[in-house]
């Protein structure tokens, strides 16, 4: 049994103006230790995802439909209760900017016992002793000090490695990571994700990473997803998908890495800009921007078509397998 | 700390001087206080040396040169009405205003938050609907309107309250008499708190409901609930803590702003304070007596800012008073 499998998740917004749907039909399984990458352009739905899988989509959105397997139980249908128990515990979550994500007016080291004393029955000294510990491991300097210090004492590298501090606090089964490090200056980006992988590693986390860095996705997920307006188009082996893309949308992505482009020429782009969630094409969301477009695109959503080791939801992609598959039928004919 | 204290103090002699200077000056525009002083019988001659004996017709800086002197060492001059010193006068009265400011922020604290917060956390229910709604309409009536809905509904209808005075008071540390100590007392203090209450406390509701709807929303309150924490450690320690430090700022300002409204309800209650005294003394064009009051809520203004920014400093770690450590 995997370690988290989410099956058919479907993730509406309740607006004034409407239902809007965020997440449609997504489907994927993590098992222990693994490395997902999520990635898509902002407004794809990947964080949407990623709350919604510790159950914590705050209002008006809502799971609509599906499951969310951890271990065997779904998330989806569980007490606030019970949810508790699994958030931070078994499941945490890393957010995008270290600057926001801590409480102002309490100190680190507050921020780091209360989530201890919350999941396990333990006293203050020992869960402050605790917290020290992981401070020590996300290297910071001087922990005895810093624990008592509040977030604006420190630099954002700082604050994040206090986030993935807490993040590890209970050791858990899953970390979501969202966009953790783009808030960051580069130089101490790389310094923290790998800090954060090592960390992973050591403890055989399974990390789910949500990014638009495709880099990022190509040297750190063995697994990665493609997401674009609320659907995952295209999973599979990370290094299929950045190698040998076969959705139309993806292979835009690769051809827009500045590395891809020929020195002295514009950059490449995908044109046109994803649709807004309320304004969904019918058929093929990717159909207006796509220069492989047919027919049945405008008509039909696509499912999903095996290539390799991935599954790509393309019209495109499936007509040309069918082809090659006459093509080879033909052959073995003759 | 003691840096920021003289810094404080400093500020607080410049606020002063302002205020005593704008006090004094309208003095001029009252009317004339001979015409309440003497009676009908009185000359023109002699009202003319009368006015040159108490220096009313000095030129201003002279008067409020004479003014700041004696200011300084405590006397604010002498009430024509009362032929005492006017800020003895006044100071007998503070008691009796104080207890009714203090009345009323305690009404309005242990009703704001719970109010505030639960609006927030529940912005759907049907009790925050409701919340909403007489906040509005607390908002609207004036002060003297619902002072005397309450004394109509309570004390001549219901005739459960008194509608009028402080009541029996008993006087603590010598000087002090206090309603807060005798069963009458307290039921004297009732409707007038309310009635003060009754313009800050849906405005504080508001305030605390907005403020902690937009921390509720803020990534901090989101992470602390993918900590998995419990809601009440999440509502009343995480996003509380945030949610009053503006209220603080606000708070103290409009506690200050209270002092002054006191004036329309002593006057509906008949409470013996300080506001109740001023509409007596500009009635009396009592100059000296209005001088010293506007003085006195002035000092009070410039004490409970001085106060509020130390307690801001102290909750708010990301405030450093100077040389706090």
């Amino acid at each position: 049994m995997a370690l988290l499998e989410v099956r058919n998740l479907d993730v509406r917004f309740g607006l004034r103006s409407g239902e809007v749907q965020a997440l449609r039909d997504i489907n994927f399984s993590l098992e222990r230790g693994e490395r997902l990458g999520v990635v898509g352009e902002s407004g794809a739905g990947k964080s949407v995802l990623g709350f919604s899988i510790l159950n914590l989509l705050s209002q008006p959105g809502y799971i609509a439909g599906g499951e969310i397997l951890f271990e065997g139980q779904n998330l989806a249908a569980m007490s606030p209760k019970q949810l508790r128990s699994i958030r931070g515990n078994r499941i945490s979550m890393i957010f995008q900017d270290p600057m926001m994500t801590l409480n102002p007016v309490l100190t680190i080291g507050q921020q780091m016992v209360e989530c201890l004393l919350a999941h396990r029955k333990i006293s203050r000294k020992d869960a402050r002793r605790i917290a020290l510990q992981k401070l020590k491991q996300v290297q910071i300097p001087s922990p005895e000090t810093r624990i008592d210090q509040y977030p604006h004492e420190l630099s954002g590298g700082m604050r994040q490695r206090i986030v993935i501090a807490i993040g590890l606090l209970m050791d858990p089964d899953i970390i979501i990571a969202d966009e953790p490090t783009t808030a960051l200056d580069v130089t101490i980006q790389a310094e923290i994700m790998d800090l954060m992988l090592e960390l992973c590693e050591r403890n055989s986390v399974a990390l789910i990473l949500i990014t638009h860095d495709l880099g990022i996705v190509s040297q750190v997920t063995r697994r990665a997803m493609v997401m674009y307006a609320g659907r995952i188009i295209e999973q599979g082996p990370t290094r299929e998908i950045i190698n040998d893309a076969q959705h139309p949308y993806t292979q835009g992505l690769m051809n827009a890495l500045p590395q891809m482009a020929i020195p002295g020429q514009r950059l490449n782009q995908i044109r046109g800009s994803m649709p807004p969630l309320q304004n969904i094409p019918t058929g093929c969301a990717f159909n207006p921007r796509c220069d492989y477009v047919l027919d049945v695109c405008h008509r039909e959503l696509p499912g999903f078509t095996r290539s390799g080791g991935c599954k790509v939801a393309c019209h495109m992609v499936a007509q040309m397998k069918l082809e090659e598959e006459a093509a080879v039928h033909a052959l073995e004919v003759k | 700390m003691i840096a920021f204290l003289i810094k404080r103090v400093v500020q607080a002699i410049i606020v002063m001087f302002v205020i005593s200077l704008v006090s004094f000056s309208i003095q001029d525009n009252l009317g004339d206080p001979l015409r309440e002083l003497v009676g009908q019988s009185v000359s023109e001659a002699e009202r003319q040396e009368l006015r040159d004996e108490m220096g009313l017709n000095d030129p201003f800086l002279v008067q409020y040169a004479r003014f700041a002197k004696n200011a300084l060492q405590g006397d604010l001059g002498t009430s024509y009405f009362f032929k005492e010193p006017a800020l003895e006068v006044i100071l007998k009265k503070l008691p009796a205003t104080l207890e009714l400011v203090l009345g009323a922020t305690l009404i309005i604290m242990l009703l704001s938050v719970p109010l505030g917060v639960y609006s927030a956390i529940k912005p759907y229910s049907l009790f925050s609907r409701a919340v909403m709604g007489f906040s509005i309409i607390g908002i609207s009536v004036p002060v003297f309107l619902t002072a005397i809905g309450l004394i109509y509904l309570f004390s001549i209808e219901l005739g459960w309250m008194p509608s009028f005075g402080r009541g029996e008071t008993t006087q603590i540390l010598g000087f002090w008499g206090s309603g807060f100590f005798t069963a009458d007392g307290l039921a004297h203090l009732v409707l007038p708190c309310i009635s003060l209450a009754s313009i800050m406390l849906p405005l504080f509701i508001r305030l605390i409901r907005a403020e902690m709807m937009e921390v509720l929303q803020s990534e901090y309150v989101k992470f602390a609930w993918a900590k998995g924490l419990s809601p009440r450690r999440i509502y009343f320690l995480h996003a509380l803590k945030n949610t009053m430090l503006p209220v603080i700022t606000v708070g103290g300002v409009q506690i200050g702003t209270m002092v002054a409204y006191t004036i329309l309800t002593e006057t509906v209650f008949q409470w013996p304070g300080m506001g109740f005294l001023f509409l007596e003394a500009v009635n009396r064009v009592d100059t000296p007596l209005i001088v010293a009051y506007l003085i006195v809520v002035g000092a009070i203004f410039v004490v409970t800012n001085t106060l509020v920014d130390l307690i801001y400093g102290l909750v708010n770690p990301t405030v450093k008073l100077a040389g706090k450590k």
